[in-house]
């Protein structure tokens, strides 16, 4: 399985994580009934102690195994300073307000590299689709290396905004349409 | 009896009998529910505002937003938590250990300086609009060009305050738990210490592979006691980066009072993150599951009357989350590209995974030793209990999940984390639990108060439960749309969930006015006052023959 763009991780992840929180609050009731009842009830399921533990040893590292096999920027990401980008584009942040090289552009599957400076505070870099919903993000420091690097699998125009609180001056630092990415047949259209 | 009657005189409490143990605990408790009151309200007044922004007292204003956004988590994490906290210990360390607390004196300091240090924090949010958020990252709390310079004096000094008051409790637990009194006469330091850090119980796990006999039969310390100790070591290193922060946000404020300005920029940005991040991490992945657990443990087995299911391995854990917890501060750090990808992957993900295992050990020993004593009565403690362990349930995973580079990159910040993971762990989680504590100890600290209204306690129950978990669920939705946090949407954007939101955050406001309701009417306004004025009887301990409570009656 691997998910293309994050609306699909994240589509995944509601399902995944809603039927789990059913589950984890149906058991505790069946639990808390089955507690007071007087005749004693009988367990559904013997969970051997040790069997218990290695559940919890797997999950805790299996759901990095799966993400890291099924989210592409992952690896990328790790990767980045050893890929060569096929886009990159220069990001200012000062005084409440980002610098953009103009309206970036770019052709669905090409690899970007945004690399952001702030000349102050701690702001964030956010892509964000026309419905709201997040593309991709980073926090972006003063004084240290902000890179992103982001295979785009979807076209649409996005918009750019700082996902990280700078001050209440910092709450309108939102550049809309400041990214477009074509080149989809219609099958492949994004936002 | 009349509501007039019971709202002056309560049922049957007596504020004359306490004596000062249960009174400096009960002051901390009566704070810690007001402050509670307040976080509820100022969390409900945002929830409104991102409904309609222009609903008063926010009225569109984002300074106004943001300062309340910043003294919430002040007056809920410390005023609140702490305090609660705080006050069940130093009466649990004493009824535990069966010896009497260090200092009573010691213990009003602490809720004085507490209380007055998170009123501070408040006042200069209010007055000056002080909103650096409680994150403080650097160098926003030392921009006066955005924020009063005064407002940040204040701030700190309150904050700096509540630290000082958590140093005075970590002085008094420490100082009872290791007195060499009563039944500890006979202990070394060094028995003590092998105990509360819970390596006698990893010694008898190994004896018992090896087929020896174990290391110790009797430990020294009791396990709820071990989990406060190793607990408390977290809170005093939390204390410390905290007040480290706060002297160098000071500095830099008085050096602007003065008159000169200090480049902002020598300090960078991203260690003092790290830094930060790994106190504060102390205060979230150490004290609250560490304590949790502790407390877990207790109630189970006062709820259930029986000693708890794998105590050596329980013991053991108590270590293993020791580690962990210095550990796993990456995991608020894997959206900071500056940061070591292998800080990201080792402390971020991996060591990050074990909270799953250590949290899940302590859900699965309280839920077998519960099993194990069954049939049981649904009491209130028992309710709360369970409450609290679907908290945990819901958030722990939800953590675990987010703590993960790909999951974070579209998670980080957004209304998920501050939902689905925190205030279902805090409100669900940690507040069930305590309130399953203080139904434990209500007849202890008031010497069998009758509760005025088992149905009021009732719609408290469902109220919180189906608010919290609501109110998490619905911030949960908003995040994953792209609802980010701390940000102040003005132009109706994920209307429907915030609509919801509120709904959930009017149950919880609700369902603390109705438990204040019942607490006023148990205890009366002249219990209330009784309990703020000097005890007649000084003990400082509780449950050593003869009781408090007989003493008191002989007295009379
Ligand atoms: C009825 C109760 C509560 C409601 C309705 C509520 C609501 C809120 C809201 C609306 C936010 C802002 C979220 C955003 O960034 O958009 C928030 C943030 C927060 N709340 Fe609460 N809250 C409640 C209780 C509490 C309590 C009791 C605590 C602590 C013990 C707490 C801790 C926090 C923290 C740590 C933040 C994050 C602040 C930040 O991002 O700087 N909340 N809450």
């Amino acid at each position: 399985m691997t998910f293309a763009t994050s609306v699909e991780l994240l589509k995944f992840h509601w399902v995944a994580y809603s039927i789990y929180a059913l589950i984890i609050i149906s058991v505790v009731a069946w639990f808390a009934y089955n507690l007071t009842r007087p005749n004693k009830a009988k367990s559904i399921v013997r969970i051997p102690f040790y069997g218990y533990i290695g559940f919890l040893v797997a999950g805790g590292v299996g759901h990095h195994i799966f993400t890291y096999n099924s989210i592409p920027w992952v690896s990328e990401d790790i990767m980045r300073h050893e890929l060569k980008p096929d886009r990159t584009f220069d990001i200012e942040i000062a005084d409440h307000k980002f610098k953009l090289p103009g309206q970036m552009k770019v052709n669905v599957g090409e690899r970007v590299y945004f690399n952001a400076k702030s000349h102050d505070l701690v702001y964030g870099f956010g892509l964000f689709r026309q419905d709201g919903s997040m593309v991709s993000q980073m926090q972006v420091n003063p004084g240290t290396r902000n890179d992103l690097m982001w295979t785009f699998n979807e076209c649409g125009e996005f918009d750019v905004m700082s996902t990280e609180y700078s001050g209440p001056g910092g709450n309108d630092m939102k550049v809309k349409k400041a990214l477009v990415v074509t080149g989809c047949d219609d099958q492949k259209k994004g936002a | 009896m009349s509501f007039a009657k019971h709202l002056i005189s309560g049922t049957n409490f007596d504020a004359g009998s306490l004596t000062a143990l249960q009174k400096i605990t009960l002051r901390a408790v009566v704070m810690s529910f007001l402050f509670y009151g307040l976080a509820s309200i100022e969390g409900t007044l945002m929830r409104v505002a991102l409904v309609n922004p222009n609903i008063p007292p926010i009225e569109g204003s984002a300074s106004h937003y943001f300062s309340i956004m910043t003294v919430h988590p002040i007056v809920g994490i410390f005023g609140s938590t702490y305090q609660l906290v705080f006050a069940a210990f130093m009466f649990l360390i004493p009824f535990l250990t069966k010896k009497p607390l260090y200092s009573v004196g010691l213990a009003n300091f602490v809720w004085i300086n507490i209380t007055v240090g998170t009123a501070l924090a408040w006042i200069a949010a209010f007055i000056w609009h002080y909103a650096p958020l409680y994150t403080l990252y650097w160098p926003l709390p030392a921009d006066v060009g955005q924020f009063s310079t005064i407002g940040g004096v204040v701030f700190i000094v309150g904050v700096a305050l509540i630290m000082i008051g958590t140093l005075a409790f970590i002085y008094n637990i420490y100082a009872t738990i290791f007195a060499r009194v009563g039944v500890h006469a006979n202990k070394t330091t060094k028995e003590l210490l092998i105990s509360g850090f819970g390596i006698d119980g990893m010694l008898n796990l190994i004896n018992k592979l090896r087929g020896k006999p174990p290391y110790t039969k009797e430990p020294a310390l009791s396990l709820p006691v071990v989990a406060i100790f190793r607990g408390t070591v977290d809170t005093f290193l939390d204390a410390l980066v905290i007040l480290g922060a706060g002297i160098l946000v000071l500095a830099y404020l008085l050096a602007d009072l003065s008159g000169a300005t200090w480049n902002v920029h020598a300090i960078d940005a991203l260690l003092y993150k790290n830094f930060f991040w790994w106190g504060l991490d102390l205060v979230a992945d150490g004290l609250v599951l560490i304590y949790v657990a502790g407390t877990w443990y207790l109630l189970a087995t006062i709820i259930t009357g029986q000693k708890l299911f794998m105590e050596n391995v329980a013991r053991a854990a108590l270590l293993l989350e020791l580690v962990v917890s210095w550990m796993v501060w990456s995991h608020h750090l894997l959206g900071d590209q500056g940061q070591p990808e292998m800080m990201k992957l080792i402390s971020g993900e991996m060591v990050t995974a074990f909270e799953l295992l250590t949290q899940g050990l302590a859900l699965f020993i309280t839920l077998v030793t519960l099993w194990k004593a069954r049939p049981l009565k649904m009491t209130f403690e028992l309710k709360y209990l369970l409450g609290g362990l679907v908290g945990f349930g819901l958030a722990v995973p939800a953590a675990i999940i987010q703590a993960d580079m790909g999951m974070n990159r579209v998670l980080h910040n957004t209304q998920w984390i501050i939902g689905a993971h925190v205030h279902i762990a805090l409100l669900v989680g940690l507040y069930m639990t305590l309130y399953s504590a203080v139904y434990v100890l209500w007849p202890m600290l008031t010497n069998e108060t009758r509760l005025y209204s088992t149905k009021l306690s009732n719609a408290h129950f469902w109220l919180h439960l189906i608010g919290g978990i609501g109110m998490g669920a619905f911030m949960g939705m908003a995040g994953l749309d792209g609802m980010l946090r701390r940000h102040f949407y003005m132009n109706g954007e994920y209307h429907t969930f915030m609509v919801f939101a509120a709904i959930c955050a009017v149950m919880l406001v609700t369902a603390w006015l109705l438990f204040l309701l019942n607490i006023v009417l148990s205890v009366g306004i002249k219990g209330l006052i009784g309990i703020f004025l000097p005890a007649e009887d000084e003990t400082a301990t509780f449950g050593i023959d003869p009781q408090p409570s007989v003493v008191a009656a002989a007295r009379k």
